[in-house]
Formats: structure tokens, C-alpha cells, sequence
């Protein structure tokens, strides 16, 4: 290993095969499709768009790098325990899609297959378990009401006391429940569609977005301006900014959420432990370190400052949970941008314009399913006709009133 | 502890506030099309920059309106509703005696 290591720091060359190639080349002067944001979802995109239907004539525009997004800011929670029908759904198929991703890509993206257990202090909580079980099991998903001995029995290192704030009397074990590196997701899609000839042109922002009689025609980046058959933007955070250059208003409010991770510890935590009474969830990263995350912020914010009120109140819930965290330092913090739709529900498909397409709205469920909606919005593009998985969760349902409203949802309390 | 001037209680912790949403001129609710409905409820500019925005004084009930930067979360101004709305707002319309 030293000798590997100093090989590798000596050699002249990258001894390594590199992950992915970002295109070095100037950008063509014209795309089949253009995919604005070279996150997890936009890479995933380009990959199935490339591998699945042979669309390869694809840029993928990143005003700064690859998966430096909402990418590299989620917490890495993989779940299907949603409440909706159309929601449980599409999050069941994404679980699917993680399980044999790494297969898929040729690409270790590190899945690990925790489980998940959602704590209940007090019986509205209850109802709203019994609820979710019911119809996750209905559409397949695993997910079961547990008593406070067999929680012991998940978690034993959870404090279990009664003499408590907020005493744990029941939960929802989630067993496909899971945590992936969510870098690795975004690098795997990358290289794969790189490999088939897509571009990835890093540090290219689109400043604006060309719309001749309701279609797209072209966009205009710090780089020069380049035509495409058609554009998608799957960029998060700044989903209001970048439609409004499209002339597209969406129904979002864009909020920042905070986490943190402490320095690593002994492997003592298995599934990830979630409160929606505290507004707190945690697992063990698979290199010790406790990974903490929270609600969105009170109000919205384009920025991802920290503040002291939102790290006091981590972590005095993580601390009531396990009491031993006391005494662990927090190495990082960090703040991420969530896209908040009325219904806690993604906006994905077609927009006002003819042939731009929208993948949005992801607040806190958009890491988990990158590759669902990779899959279904690259058909859309490919085909134009919109996958029936999807067709829920288009724009249109605003005006029609008919909201998907997903209370199971993190941070759904806004 | 990040303070906002309240135009009823002077300046207090932002904590005991409520955000309540991008300020907007409602649409008659009677005669509006649903879809102008729609859009005044559901959608936002959501604008990176100043912005016009109702808050609420929890403790005390009041609602007011404040001038923030949505980039640095600068608190720019904050005024009584009463600046902007120099009328009551009526409520009632036609529709209502219909169903009396």
C-alpha cells in the first residue's frame, strides 16, 4: 500500500483511470439536448439518454462543478416510506434503481442497505405510522409499525428512558430504508455518459435562455451561445432563477437546510433514526462519523449560512436520542438549498415551453430519487410522450388543483 | 440571534416571527379565473434579490411587511400594512348573499 501510494504520488502521468472527462473542447455551436445542471439528476439524464436511447449529441452545462449542488449537500437517505400513492410509487422504483446501481455503472457507488427507523413521541404520530404502513405495504414497500422492545432491539443505544422530554413509545421501521455516497452517484452517471460521448462543460453558466414563438431555441452561457433541439434544467436550488429565464414561474420557495457531522466513532449505529417531532434525523456514515440533519430554515434564502439556532436545536435532539454525542465534536457544517413546493411533491415534465423540461421542486427528496427521475425524464426527452410514473407530478396540477400533498415528506412542516 | 425591527414591538429576536409569504395584490376572489387563482396561491417569483414579504409578530398577532435580501439576508425595512393597504379590504361580495 505505502509503495502504491508513492508510485501514484511520483508518477508523471495519472496512473488512474479517471472517473469521468469533462469536455476540454469549446462547446458546439448546436445540441440535440441540453441539460442545465451537472448534478446527480442531470448526469443522470445525459446517462440514459446516452446508454437507453441513443441520444448522445448531449451537453450537460454546470455553472460550477460536477455534483457540487444539492448533489453534495443532501444527507444520503434513500427511502420509500412516502404516504402518497403516486409518491410511495416513484420512490419505491428509485430504491429499486440504488439497489443494483452500482452495477449498473460499473461504478462503486457505496450502497449500504441500513434501514430506517422513524421515531414516535406521541399517538398523533402513531395514526399517521399506521397510515404509512399501510400503504406502503399495500404498494410494496416494506414498512411496519414497531413497539418500544423492538426498537431497543434495532437501535440499543437509543435512549429509551420515560423521564424525557419527548418519551419514544412507538416507531416505523422502514427495512428498505438505505444510504449511498451521494457523490459517487453524481460521478457514476457522469463517467458513464461521458463514455458514450456526452460533454460535460464545467464552469459554464446559462445566462439566459433563447424562446422563439413557445420554443426553445438556444441557450447563452459565459462560453457563447449554443442552439439545442431541446433544454432541461435540473438545477435544484436555483429553479425559480434559471425558469424565469425560460419566462417560467414555478411554484416554489427556495429554503436552506443545515446539517452537520461529528468526528468519527466506534461502528455503534446501523439504520438511520429520524424524529419528525424533533426535526432531526442521523445515521453512521460506514467511516464513523455521525451524519445530522435537520428541518428547512423558518423562511427562505439564497444562501447556506449556518446560524447558531438551527445547530442548537440538532443538537439538543440528537443529544436527548443518544445522550453519548455529548460528548462528540462536530467536524463540518454545512447548508444546502431546498426547492419547497406547496405539496412537498418534485414538479417533473413539461413546462409552459414547448420543449424545455422541467426537474424541480426536489427539496428534501431529491438525492433519493436521482435515478427514477433520470430514467423517466430521459424518456420524456427521448420520446416526448411523459411516462405515466411521472405524470402526477407535472406543473400543470397547480392549476388544476390537484396537489400531491406528500406528508411524508422531511421537513413537510412547512 | 439575528434581530428584526418590528414595526409594532420594536426590535426583537427574528424567532418570535413567522414568515408569511412574497407580498402580492390578491385577485378579486369572486371573478378571478381559476387559473389567476392558482397562480396567486400556489406560485412565487421566489426572486434572488429584495424583496417585499408579509411577517407575523407571533406574541402579538401582527402582521406587517418587511424588505429583505434574499441573497445576504440583509432586513432592509419594515412597515405597517397600513403604508400599503390605506383601505379596508373588503371581503364581502355578492357571492355570499347568495348563500345566505
Amino acid at each position: 500500500m505505502p509503495f502504491g501510494l508513492l508510485k501514484f504520488g511520483l508518477s508523471k502521468t495519472y496512473p488512474a483511470q479517471h472517473h469521468f472527462t469533462p469536455a476540454n473542447t469549446q462547446l458546439k455551436n448546436r445540441y440535440d439536448v441540453v441539460i442545465i445542471g451537472a448534478g446527480g439528476h442531470g448526469t443522470c439524464i445525459a446517462y440514459y439518454l446516452a446508454k437507453y436511447h441513443g441520444v448522445t449529441n448531449v451537453a450537460v452545462l454546470d455553472k460550477s462543478y460536477l455534483g457540487g449542488g444539492g448533489t453534495a449537500r443532501n444527507t444520503a437517505v434513500i427511502r420509500s416510506n412516502y404516504l402518497t400513492e403516486e409518491g410511495v410509487t416513484f420512490y419505491r422504483e428509485s430504491v429499486k434503481l440504488f439497489q443494483d446501481m452500482s452495477n449498473e455503472l460499473g461504478f462503486n457507488v457505496m450502497m449500504e442497505n441500513r434501514g430506517q427507523l422513524t421515531l414516535a413521541h406521541n399517538d398523533a404520530t402513531i395514526r399517521s405510522f399506521r397510515w404509512r404502513a399501510e400503504v406502503n405495504q399495500h404498494l410494496g414497500v416494506r414498512s411496519e409499525l414497531v413497539d418500544r422492545q423492538t426498537i431497543t432491539e434495532l437501535v440499543p443505544n437509543l435512549n429509551m428512558s420515560e423521564d424525557v422530554r419527548f418519551p419514544i413509545i412507538a416507531g416505523l421501521w422502514h427495512a428498505d430504508g438505505a444510504t449511498a455516497r451521494h457523490d459517487a452517484v453524481a460521478w457514476g452517471y457522469a463517467k458513464g455518459a461521458c463514455e458514450r460521448g456526452v460533454e460535460l462543460h464545467q464552469l459554464t453558466e446559462v445566462q439566459g435562455i433563447e424562446v422563439t414563438r413557445g420554443k426553445v431555441t438556444a441557450v447563452t452561457t459565459n462560453r457563447g451561445r449554443v442552439e439545442c433541439g431541446c433544454a432541461v434544467q435540473a438545477v435544484a436550488g436555483s429553479s425559480s432563477v434559471v425558469g424565469m429565464k425560460a419566462g417560467i414561474r414555478l411554484p416554489i420557495h427556495s429554503y436552506p437546510l443545515q446539517a452537520m457531522v461529528t468526528q468519527a466513532y466506534k461502528p455503534l449505529l446501523t439504520p438511520h433514526v429520524s424524529s419528525p417531532q424533533f426535526h432531526v434525523y442521523l445515521h453512521q456514515t460506514s467511516r464513523g462519523e455521525f451524519v445530522i440533519g435537520g428541518g428547512s430554515d423558518p423562511y427562505p434564502l439564497y444562501s447556506t449560512r449556518a446560524t447558531l439556532d438551527q445547530k442548537e436545536t440538532l443538537a439538543a435532539a440528537v443529544m436527548e436520542l443518544f445522550p453519548f454525542l455529548s460528548q462528540v465534536r462536530v467536524m463540518r457544517q454545512w447548508g444546502g438549498t431546498t426547492d419547497m413546493t406547496p405539496d412537498y411533491s418534485p414538479i417533473m415534465g413539461l413546462s409552459p415551453v414547448e420543449n424545455y423540461y422541467l426537474d424541480a421542486g426536489w427539496g428534501t427528496w431529491g438525492f433519493k430519487a436521482t435515478p427514477i427521475c433520470g430514467k423517466t425524464m430521459a424518456e420524456l426527452v427521448a420520446t416526448r410522450r411523459v411516462p405515466e410514473i411521472i405524470r402526477p407530478f407535472e406543473l400543470e396540477r397547480f392549476y388544476r388543483f390537484e396537489q400531491i400533498n406528500e406528508a411524508g415528506a422531511t421537513a413537510a412542516s412547512h | 440571534m439575528k434581530i428584526l425591527n418590528c414595526p409594532l414591538n420594536g426590535p426583537r429576536n427574528i424567532a418570535e416571527f413567522s414568515y408569511g409569504g412574497e407580498f402580492h395584490r390578491m385577485p378579486d376572489p369572486s371573478h378571478c379565473e381559476p387559473r389567476a387563482w392558482a397562480e396567486y396561491v400556489f406560485f412565487h417569483d421566489n426572486y434572488a434579490g429584495i424583496v417585499t414579504e408579509w411577517w407575523y409578530h407571533n406574541a402579538t398577532s401582527y402582521w406587517f411587511l418587511a424588505e429583505r435580501d434574499t441573497i445576504t439576508d440583509e432586513i432592509i425595512r419594515t412597515y405597517p400594512a397600513s403604508d400599503v393597504f390605506r383601505e379596508p379590504v373588503d371581503f364581502s361580495d355578492e357571492t355570499d348573499a347568495d348563500h345566505e
